[in-house]
C-alpha cells in the first residue's frame, strides 16, 4: 500500500464504499484501484481488558462488539455509549472503532463531485459562503468541516493513545495528537499518511472515582444520525468535589475538540451551578460561529453542563 | 472502480422480474438457464465494456443453498443476489448503508448487503427474505406484517422483516424500546412505523407457535 497511492485497506467497508460510490476523489487524492482487506489480520478484532494494563482494542473490533462488551460497559461506560450511538444497528455490525474514528467528514460539499473544495486538492470552502447548519464553530480555518466520529471523543475522554504503523515502524501517541486539523494538513483529518495503518488502541484502567457520560444531540431523534453536537465526559470526583475532568466534544470542529478551558475551570473545584455555566462559558469563549450554526454554541454549553451532572449522580 | 449503480447500465444488462421474487437468471450469453449449484454465470453485467474489472468465481450459500457465482471486484452483495441470483426481493434503496431496504443476515446479524463485497461473503450462511417461508407457510414476522398491514408502498418490506427476523431470532421477547432500537436503521419513507411494531410484537407473540 505504501508503494501504491492508488492503494487502500479495507475493514468494514462501511465509509469506504460509500466514499467510492459517490466518486468523490478530487485532484489531492488518487481513484483508489486496490482494496487490501485487513480484516484477515489476527487478533485485529481484540478486545482484552486487564485490571493493571487497561483496556486494548485491535482497531477491527466493531462498534457493535464493543458497545456490547461487559468489561466495556462495566469500566469505560462512555466508550460502551458511544459505540452504541453511531451510526445504525447494521452499520454497527460491521463497522470498526479503527474505521469510525478514521472515516471521512460529511460535509456535503466535500462529498458532493461537483465542489473542488480545499480537501479534495481544491481552493476553496464552499461552507463558508454557502450552507453551514452543520459546519464548525471552532478551529475552523480554510476547511470548515467537523469531525463525524462518535467514538473519537470517548477514546480522548479516557485517555486513549494510538498506535501506529508507518515507514519508520511503530509509534504510539495520544489521541489528542492523533486528529490534525486542517492547518497542519487540509487533505487529512489524522496522521496517517498513504500506507500507514492505526494498529492498536489502549487506554489505562479508569480511577474508581470516575464517572462517566456520553450524550450526543442529533437532528433526528428516534433513527440514526450523525452527531450536530456529542460530549464524552469523564469527572474522578468524591462527592461534589472534582478532582479531575475530561470533556471532549466533537461536531463542532475539525478534529474532536478537547474542552481544555472547563477541565480547568472544573479541576479541584465543589460543584455548583455557578461553577458548571462558567466552565461551559470558558470553553466556548473562542467560539466564532458561522452564518447558520450559532445555534451549536449553546447547545456545546448545555451538554457540558448536563454531562459533568450526569458523570457525577 | 465504476461508477455508481444507475449510470452502468451496459448493453450486456439483463433484464430481470423485479419484484415476484421467483428467481429467474437471466445470464449475459442470452440463454434463461437458471443459476444452481456447481453453475456459473458469465459475463460482466452491467458494467461498461471499457472498464476492465478483476472477476472471480465465488462460493456464496444464499438460503440454504451454494451458488457457485462470477462477481467482479466491485460487486456487492445485494449486486450479486439481484444480477446474479435474480433474488430481488432484497432491495436497493440508497446504496450507502442509510436506509436498511437490502437488509439480509449473514451468519445470524443483520447486515446491509449494499454495503458489503461479494467477494468477501464467501463461506457466510446468507439468508434473504426468499428464505423465510417454509412450504408455502409465512415465517411469525412475514405473518405479522400480513395481519397488521406493516406496510404502504412495500419497499422497505423486505430489509423490515430481515431486520425484525434477526432480533427475534436472537431476543424472541424485546420490549418495545429494544424493538425500536433494532429497527432504528430501517427507514420507511410511508412511515408505517406503528403498524411495523404492531407487525413485531405479533411475530413475537407467534414466535414458537
Amino acid at each position: 500500500m505504501r508503494a501504491n497511492p492508488e492503494a487502500r485497506p479495507i475493514a468494514g467497508g462501511s465509509d469506504l464504499l460509500g466514499w467510492i460510490k459517490e466518486d468523490v476523489q478530487g485532484t489531492g487524492e488518487p481513484r483508489w484501484n486496490l482494496l487490501v482487506d485487513i480484516r484477515t489480520i489476527p487478533g485485529s478484532d481484540e478486545i482484552r481488558f486487564d485490571e493493571a494494563d487497561g483496556l486494548t482494542l485491535g482497531p477491527l473490533a466493531t462498534l457493535d462488539a464493543i458497545e456490547h462488551s461487559p468489561e466495556v460497559q462495566d469500566r469505560y461506560p462512555v466508550l460502551s455509549r458511544a459505540a452504541g450511538a453511531a451510526a445504525s444497528p447494521n452499520i454497527r455490525h460491521v463497522g470498526t472503532i479503527g474505521g469510525n474514528i478514521n472515516q471521512r467528514p460529511r460535509c456535503w460539499y466535500l462529498r458532493n463531485t461537483e465542489f473542488d473544495c480545499y480537501k479534495k486538492g481544491g481552493n476553496f470552502c464552499f461552507a463558508v459562503t454557502g450552507k453551514n447548519e452543520y459546519h464548525a464553530i471552532l478551529n475552523g480555518e480554510l476547511c470548515y468541516i467537523v469531525h463525524p466520529s462518535d467514538a473519537a471523543p470517548a477514546l480522548m475522554a479516557l485517555h486513549a493513545d494510538a498506535t501506529i504503523r508507518t515507514a519508520d515502524g511503530e509509534q504510539t501517541m495520544p489521541f489528542d495528537e492523533y486528529f490534525i486539523g486542517p492547518r497542519q494538513d487540509v487533505l487529512r483529518e489524522n496522521v496517517l499518511q498513504q500506507g500507514d495503518l492505526l494498529t492498536r488502541i489502549h487506554m489505562p484502567t479508569p480511577s474508581p472515582n470516575a464517572g462517566m457520560s456520553f450524550i450526543k444531540a442529533q437532528r433526528r431523534g428516534e433513527t440514526y444520525d450523525f452527531a450536530v453536537v456529542n460530549v464524552a465526559t469523564v469527572i474522578v470526583h468524591e462527592g461534589d468535589q472534582i478532582e479531575d475532568a475530561s470533556i471532549v466534544l466533537s461536531g463542532v470542529a475539525p478534529t474532536p475538540f478537547r474542552a481544555v478551558a472547563a477541565e480547568d475551570a472544573l479541576r479541584g473545584q465543589t460543584v455548583s451551578d455557578g461553577l458548571l455555566q462558567q466552565a461551559a462559558g470558558a470553553a466556548l469563549l473562542r467560539a466564532r460561529p458561522m452564518t447558520e450554526n450559532a445555534y451549536k454554541v449553546g447547545i456545546s454549553k448545555n451538554l457540558i453542563v448536563r454531562s459533568v451532572r450526569e458523570a457525577m449522580a | 472502480m465504476a461508477p455508481s449503480s444507475a449510470s452502468r447500465a451496459g448493453s450486456a444488462s439483463p433484464l430481470l422480474d423485479d419484484d415476484d421474487g421467483a428467481a429467474t437468471v437471466v445470464t449475459t450469453d442470452g440463454s434463461d438457464t437458471p443459476v444452481g449449484e456447481g453453475d456459473a454465470v458469465t459475463g460482466v453485467i452491467g458494467v461498461p465494456d471499457n472498464v476492465p474489472l478483476p472477476e472471480a468465481v465465488v462460493t456464496l450459500n444464499v438460503n440454504g443453498r451454494d451458488y457457485r457465482v462470477n462477481v467482479t471486484a466491485n460487486m456487492s452483495l445485494l449486486e450479486a443476489l439481484r444480477q446474479r441470483l435474480g433474488l430481488t426481493g432484497s432491495k436497493l434503496g440508497c446504496d450507502r448503508s442509510e436506509c436498511s431496504a437490502c437488509t439480509v443476515i449473514v451468519d445470524g446479524v443483520a447486515m446491509n448487503s449494499c454495503s458489503l463485497l461479494a467477494i468477501r461473503e464467501q463461506g457466510k450462511q446468507i439468508v434473504t427474505i426468499e428464505g423465510l417461508e417454509r412450504d408455502g407457510v409465512l415465517s411469525p414476522v412475514q405473518e405479522g406484517f400480513v395481519q397488521h398491514m406493516g406496510l404502504q408502498c412495500g419497499f422497505c418490506t423486505p430489509g423490515q422483516i430481515m431486520q425484525a427476523t434477526a432480533l427475534l431470532q436472537q431476543n424472541p421477547a424485546p420490549d418495545e424500546a429494544q424493538v425500536r432500537r433494532a429497527m432504528s436503521g430501517n427507514l420507511c419513507k410511508c412511515s408505517a412505523y406503528p403498524n411495523i411494531l404492531s407487525a413485531i410484537r405479533y411475530a413475537s407473540e407467534h414466535w414458537n407457535a
